[in-house]
């Protein structure tokens, strides 16, 4: 039978939806059972929110003030402490995931598996390479643990309503001191949060200018929605990174993108692939971005926004 | 300090590649292939830090065929000092590279060992880390900005939420993200004297490393097909469209 452990992601107390993700990934896997680790100064509010979560029957604890941040040097020899109680270990493929789990994996002598989008069984996954043109299906030797991360936009988060038991679990490994955290700055300030919005508004090159690009927050704010950038518009210097979508920014699965002077690139649409609704507007009735789009608008994205602000 | 690079040769990043109707794999035969975009970036950052006197020479290392040479010698026209190519016939997994390129930092003690955030074939993003873990030592991954200072590199990396920056202590690992630098132009004159700079081949197979290619792709497809939308003509019709969808 599997045994799963999903590393908890967290920030400022609060549990990351990427980690319920990761369950509902687990649950995929027929008879698994599936435990979280919370590594923190504090982890017991963090604990607490994970417990909750459906279809978890164990949290454990690692408290320990050096992992007040998620350095991978400090986590991954923590997780591997505990490691040998599982035939599998997920974290999110997000930033923090994808810093920790491959130190994860090298420490045990295995590979990872990035990505995966899907749970055909215990050891056959699917995960998408070459910018999402390509599907592979991957199998993991039978005898090893499973080391992967989760694309957390091809999963609906687990619900809540569980009640799971929350344990410290007895770790007493030696944590190097070469990596120190010095600061983070944070980007977003009170927009819905581009990873877990219901819509998404992103604005690309096209808008020309920082100050032109207040013209997507403003439609943004309208329909409470996040904001999101392709790359050209981040390079450019009109939008912070953090806003980044596709390949190497944020995958999202909004149920509603919208995506305003952006050409559609490879690299940015397979970071919307699992949009619900994908609305383009853009003055090239030739733009990529008609081949995905749902609706699509061909017109001046200064005249049509602020006619559809209007019309709001 | 040396600083050692990787250089992966890859299908350039303007090619569609496509999936072999038998799903055996992608059709990748006489494509256009590139120095992986990040690890043109991670060697400009080497080149950045020589030039500043911070790093005394610039070693670039790709793991490939033959033809991976091509990457090589791309890598001394913008600048390194000399590469070495590991010669193997078939493909390997990010644990495999990971454990050559730790024989070579074991080989040529290099104070920072500066790698792409991810290749952009495979999207795994894991040879970095993963090379930290083995030889024990720091990982400042995603990094955008890149400071050297004695002993220690601070860094700061594109997360999630925003910046985070780390010191690490030398030696170190850094994998760097897009928005590190802008890799310099090559020019004729760099070319010819590339010419003249040292070249080393060494066989995977005569360096003691243990495979980690431990996962096997077993079909290959293309991605679901969005279904063909709808063109509207002017707002109102969208703003209708939206509401017909419920999401308004
Ligand atoms: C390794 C690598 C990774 C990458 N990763 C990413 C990534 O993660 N995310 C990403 O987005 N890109 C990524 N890219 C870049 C990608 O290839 C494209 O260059 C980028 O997405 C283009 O951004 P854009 O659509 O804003 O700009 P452009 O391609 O310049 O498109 C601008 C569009 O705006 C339209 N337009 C102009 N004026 C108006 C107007 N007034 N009204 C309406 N429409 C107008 C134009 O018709 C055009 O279609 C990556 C590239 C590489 C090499
Ligand atoms: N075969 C290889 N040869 C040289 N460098 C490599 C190779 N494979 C991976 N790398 C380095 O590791 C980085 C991350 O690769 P990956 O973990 O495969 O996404 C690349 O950007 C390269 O810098």
């Amino acid at each position: 039978m599997s045994k799963i452990l999903i590393i908890a992601e967290h920030l400022n107390g609060q549990l990351n939806q990427s980690t319920a993700k990761c369950v509902s990934c687990a649950s995929k896997i027929a008879g698994a059972s599936i435990d979280i680790v919370v590594l923190a100064a504090d982890p017991a509010p963090i604990a607490a929110q994970a417990a909750a979560i459906a279809g978890v029957s164990r949290v454990r604890t690692i408290a320990n003030a050096a992992n007040a941040n998620a350095i991978a040097a400090i986590y991954a020899p923590q997780v591997v402490a505990i490691a040998s109680d599982y035939t599998h270990v997920f974290g999110a493929s997000t930033t923090v995931g994808k810093d920790l789990m491959p130190r994860i994996a090298a420490l045990l002598g295995v590979s990872q598996l990035s990505d995966i989008m899907a749970a055909d069984d215990a050891h056959t996954f699917k995960r998408p390479i070459y910018a999402g043109n390509a599907i592979v299906t991957v199998k993991a030797p039978a005898g090893q643990i499973v080391v992967a991360t989760v694309r957390a936009a091809s999963f609906a988060a687990a619900g809540g309503g569980g009640n799971a038991t929350i344990e410290a679990a007895a770790v007493a490994v030696a944590l190097p001191t070469h990596t120190r955290y010095v600061n983070l700055q944070q980007g977003g300030g009170d927009r819905p949060d581009l990873q877990t919005a219901r819509i998404v508004v992103s604005g690309g090159r096209a808008l020309g200018s920082a100050d032109a690009f207040k013209l997507i927050y403003d439609f943004a704010d309208k329909l409470k929605a996040g904001v999101g950038a392709s790359r050209a518009a981040v390079d450019s210097g009109y939008a912070p990174n953090d806003m980044q979508v596709g390949q190497t920014g944020k995958i999202i699965a909004p149920e509603l993108y919208v995506a305003v002077g952006i050409s559609g690139a490879i690299q940015h649409l397979t970071g919307i692939k699992d949009a619900g609704t994908i609305v383009a507007i853009n003055k090239d009735a030739e733009a990529p971005i008609f081949e995905v789009a749902d609706i699509g608008l061909v017109a001046d994205l200064f005249k049509a926004v602020p006619e559809i602000m209007a019309a709001l | 300090m040396k600083i050692l690079v990787g250089l992966k040769r890859v299908v350039d990043y303007t090619v569609r590649v496509q999936v072999k109707p038998d799903g055996s794999g992608v059709a990748i035969d006489g494509v256009k292939m590139s120095i992986n975009p990040f690890d043109e970036i991670a060697l400009e950052e080497a080149l950045r830090l020589r030039e500043a006197g911070k790093a005394t020479e610039v070693i670039v290392v790709s793991i490939g065929q033959q033809t991976s040479m091509q990457q090589i010698d791309t890598g001394l026209a913008m600048g390194a000092n000399r590469g070495i190519l590991v010669k193997t016939d078939k493909p390997i997994q990010p644990l495999t590279a990971a454990r050559v390129l730790a024989k070579l930092v074991e080989k040529e003690q290099p104070g920072l060992v500066i790698l792409g955030k991810q290749a952009i074939d495979d999207d795994n993003s894991q040879t970095a880390q993963m090379l930290a873990a083995l030889i024990d030592r720091p990982q400042a991954t995603f990094a955008s900005k890149v400071e050297v200072d004695g002993n220690v590199a601070r860094v700061t990396r594109e997360v999630d939420v925003g910046l985070e920056t780390l010191e690490v202590d030398l030696p170190a690992v850094i994998s760097v993200d897009l928005r590190l630098n802008t890799p310099r132009f090559i020019k004729l004159p760099d070319i010819m004297k590339a010419k003249a700079k040292p070249r080393e081949t060494l066989e995977l197979a005569s360096l003691g490393v243990e495979s980690g290619d431990h996962l096997a792709a077993t079909h290959y497809a293309p991605p679901a097909k969005r279904q063909k939308g709808v063109v509207v003509k002017d707002v109102p019709e969208l703003i209708g469209a939206l509401k017909a969808k419920g999401l308004l």
